[in-house]
């Protein structure tokens, strides 16, 4: 087993909201008024039902309650043990399945606001991801302005599988932004449901839903590299959370190939993408997805031809290593500190800054 | 190197190519707005018939969406995966450093100083006062 | 001295060993051409309302291809018409100078991905006919694939049964985008009959069922599309798998088309360890995804995978197994592979032997 080190960051954990009725204090009172006149319920996604074997490991799941709603139990069962000195939030209600924009945004700013008040403040290690309503650009802006202050904002948080791909030009405001301000964009998996969940349609499994996230970050790294993201906002970083990486180098070659073919449809990509995945892209380390000899997964970072692109992560309370296992077999020291330390660093550059009581 | 002689000027008006084959080696050339110019026609990927694909400009961009083009029918499509060559250099559009299509310096020859070969036999008929287009390879 | 002009397309250069090439696209010269095979009601039909597919253009395609008809410049036939759609030209630029031994016709632009399914069965079941007439009986290298209305799984599973036993066609062809996803109970009828008649599944990139092409909606340019047959592949094969079609019908074998082969390996290693936390919800899988694919997939080899360095083809290649890759120009469309080309220095001749011929030959049952 590879032993994680001290001081490292914990890049994607999820810490549950109660109930939609945990948010009615960060709510104005019309809204406070409309979810529970209208009787609305649990904003509960099927990318993560909650009894879902994934959804938490046996021995994270509380006996009462939400995977990963306890700050006591994640200090318990990630932070401490694995002794890191920051751990990002990035919390998976399920905001981004409303349609309405005024409600999303209503719904994301009482979010945001749990946030810090339930988390951040309660733990100094712990760091925040904002949850911006996808449905209004200029509103996701606005809150993304609104929380940057607090600097334990460290990104901005959005979903693999939205309404449109994320490279489409309509949301650069947010990356300008979130480019200005130095937040990376995380990506995370999981769908709202707008679209069918696979490229082919619905399917009918969770487990499917589930495999085909990572097909999602394929085509969303597409779009984001033709589109031309990373030409406009050079600076903008970009992190692929829960997304899995075994496929990344044969994707690259896929890309790359095609690129070279059709450059003259895009002409504003002109860097090879792989360049681009190493400037500007990185990946949260779990789920790892590995092959079962650890020699070729060795071999696989060998084809991704940069050690600079994995962040450390649990993806607590989720269910994606056991015991202490979080490390892939077989690494070296250098790459562990690379994984733990130096790239989550790098990417987060507010990590550093000094905090706001 | 040794000069062939290709065809008089006028039988190669602007915007049109002739293919040919010298010493068994495929060439195409290419009267570009005027100038002159040699490739060989074959593709430094796969070996396609390079000079059969169409002439563009060439593509740029330094804003997503804002589109420089430049350099018309200046730009050689190879017509299988569809890359891009610049007629005058051989200069490939993807993959610069690795990839460049063969470029043959081709010259413009005043009529009376053409060198004997076998196309002079063929073109004896033809008005001397006519440049011919020649190949050094 | 020798300065020679000439006026056809250069020929390629000949290849001494025989080759397979498990992916040809033939067309047809005219749309008439088709209309011998096709009820008189459906001339009619096709002039006025056109095919009616799952995506909004009339004529073409709703991403522009890279080049016209999305195939090679120079493989128009001189005798005039398409790329693709002149037997002797065929022979003349792809079957004579690479040696092709086994070629293996996909028709796309055909009676698939249509709403209309009683136009859709017609138009497939004269495309069948047509492959015989045009391609099959005139040239023994080539072998057809009958196509079948998709999304009506009845009328399919019957075009299929009516061609059992007909040496003509070696498989059964199916794309890869469809209304749902391949797995699902709908198309169940499809491999009932293929397993039954013993022909293998050509699942082929492209297709439409009205789903955006991505899970986040539909991107705006043509390299997305084409990169993302990647992907359509990879959710398609992980829905036949899911779904237990290969524990259904275990004779089944299928052959992944046009959407490369570099994704295998690591959609083996994610679903085999989702399967293992989630196989609750899926009692009627008996064994890991990654058992199934090993025994019932296969994937030709276009577009190949290129890496910068061969020694990561080669381990690719080595964790998917050289017997499961079968050879393809895709000719001739624009990213056709040329044979010779394709493959880097350092193939085993036992290796080379399978992936250009022997694979094919045993897994369509060629001898």
């Amino acid at each position: 087993m590879t032993s994680p080190i001290a001081g490292g960051v914990d890049c994607d954990l999820h810490p549950a909201v109660p109930h939609l009725t945990s948010l009615l204090p960060y709510m104005n009172d019309y809204w406070r008024d409309q979810v529970t006149t209208r009787g609305m319920v649990d904003l509960i996604s099927q990318s993560y039902p909650t009894n879902s074997p994934i959804s938490a490991r046996p021995d994270w799941r509380p006996a009462q309650g939400k995977p990963g709603s306890s700050l006591a139990d994640m200090q318990k069962q990630a932070l401490d043990p694995f002794r890191v000195s920051f751990g990002i939030c990035n919390p998976l209600y399920g905001v981004q399945m409303v349609f309405s924009e005024d409600m999303q945004d209503a719904f994301c700013r009482a979010l945001n606001d749990w946030l810090v008040k339930e988390w951040l403040d309660k733990d100094a290690r712990l760091r925040g991801s904002i949850v911006i309503p996808t449905q209004s650009v200029e509103k996701s802006v606005a809150e993304i302005e609104r929380c940057a202050k607090d600097k334990r904002f460290v990104q901005v948080l959005m979903l693999v599988m939205g309404d449109m791909p994320l490279g489409k030009r309509a949301y650069w405001p947010i990356y300008a932004a979130a480019e200005r301000l130095g937040l990376p964009i995380g990506i995370h998996a999981g769908s709202a449901y707008h679209n069918p969940p696979t490229s082919v349609g619905w399917g009918s499994y969770h487990v499917e839903d589930y495999v085909a996230q990572a097909q999602a970050f394929q085509t969303q790294m597409t779009s984001l590299i033709v589109e031309g993201v990373f030409a406009r906002h050079p600076n903008l970083k970009m992190v692929m959370l829960e997304s899995g990486f075994t496929w990344l180098p044969s994707y690259l070659w896929r890309l790359h190939k095609f690129w070279r073919g059709v450059r003259m449809e895009t002409p504003w990509v002109d860097r090879a993408p792989l360049e681009i995945v190493r400037s500007n892209i990185r990946f949260s380390l779990q789920p790892v997805d590995a092959p079962p000899d650890p020699t070729t997964l060795n071999r696989l970072f060998d084809h991704m031809q940069s050690d600079e692109l994995l962040l450390f992560s649990t993806d607590y309370p989720h269910w994606q290593f056991d015991g202490e296992e979080v490390l892939p077999a077989g690494i070296s020291p250098d790459l562990v500190r690379k994984i733990m330390i130096d790239n989550p660093h790098a990417t987060y550059t507010r990590l550093k800054q000094s905090v706001q009581a | 190197m040794t000069r062939h002689v290709i065809a008089p000027v006028d039988e190669l008006p602007p915007g049109t190519r002739k293919f040919l084959t010298i010493d068994e080696r495929p060439i195409a050339i290419f009267n570009i707005k005027g100038e002159f110019f040699g490739l060989l026609n074959r593709c430094p990927h796969q070996g396609a018939a390079l000079c059969e694909g169409p002439l563009i400009g060439l593509a740029q961009s330094s804003d997503p969406g804002e589109i420089e083009y430049t350099k018309l029918g200046e730009i050689i499509r190879c017509p299988w995966h569809g890359w891009e060559f610049d007629i005058r250099t051989g200069q490939s559009y993807c993959d610069p450093k690795r990839f460049r299509a063969r470029a043959y310096p081709v010259n413009v020859e005043p009529g009376s100083s053409v060198v004997k070969g076998p196309y002079v036999a063929e073109t004896i008929k033809v008005a001397v006062e006519s440049d011919y287009v020649v190949v050094d390879l | 001295m020798n300065v020679q002009f000439r006026a056809e397309p250069a020929a390629s250069v000949s290849v001494k060993t025989a080759i397979a090439d498990c992916d040809i696209h033939p067309a047809r010269a005219t749309p008439s051409e088709l209309f011998p095979f096709l009820a008189k009601r459906w001339h009619q039909h096709l002039e006025t309302y056109g095919k009616h597919p799952y995506q909004g253009m009339m004529e073409g395609p709703p991403y522009p291809k890279a080049q016209p008809n999305a195939s090679r410049r120079d493989a128009y036939p001189p005798e005039g018409g398409p790329q693709g759609s002149s037997l002797s030209f065929m022979q003349k630029q792809l079957l004579d100078p690479y040696n092709v031994a086994l070629g293996v016709l996909n028709p796309l632009a055909t009676g698939q991905g249509l709403r209309n399914q009683d136009l859709a069965g017609a138009i497939c079941a004269a495309i069948n006919d047509w492959q015989i007439e045009k391609w099959t009986s005139k040239d023994s290298r080539l072998k057809g694939s009958i196509v079948v209305a998709n999304e009506d799984g009845l009328s399919a599973a019957a075009e299929i049964r009516k061609r059992a036993g007909d040496r003509n066609f070696v498989q059964v062809l199916l794309l890869s985008r469809n209304v749902e996803p391949l797995g699902q109970r709908r198309y169940w009828p499809i491999y009932e009959a293929a397993q039954e008649i013993g022909l293998p599944i050509g699942v082929h990139a492209f297709g439409f069922g009205g789903n955006p092409i991505t899970a986040s909606g539909w991107p705006s340019f043509y390299i997305e599309e084409m990169v993302g047959h990647s992907q359509c592949q990879q959710t398609a094969l992980a829905s036949l798998v899911l779904e237990g079609v290969f524990e259904r019908y275990p004779k089944l074998k299928m052959v992944m088309i046009e959407a490369g082969f570099g994704w295998a390996p690591s959609l083996g290693w994610r679903l085999d360890k989702n399967f293992d936390r989630l196989r609750s919800e899926v009692p009627h899988l008996k064994r890991r995804p990654s058992e199934y694919i090993r025994d019932h997939i296969w994937w030709t080899t276009q577009p190949m995978e290129d890496p910068e360095r061969r020694d990561h083809l080669f381990e690719l290649i080595e964790w998917i197994g050289w017997d499961k890759l079968l050879f393809a120009t895709d000719y001739p469309h624009w990213d056709f592979d040329e044979p010779s080309r394709v493959l880097p220095a350092g193939v085993s001749d036992a290796n080379k032997q399978a992936f250009y011929l022997d694979n094919a030959k045993k897994l369509y049952g060629i001898s």
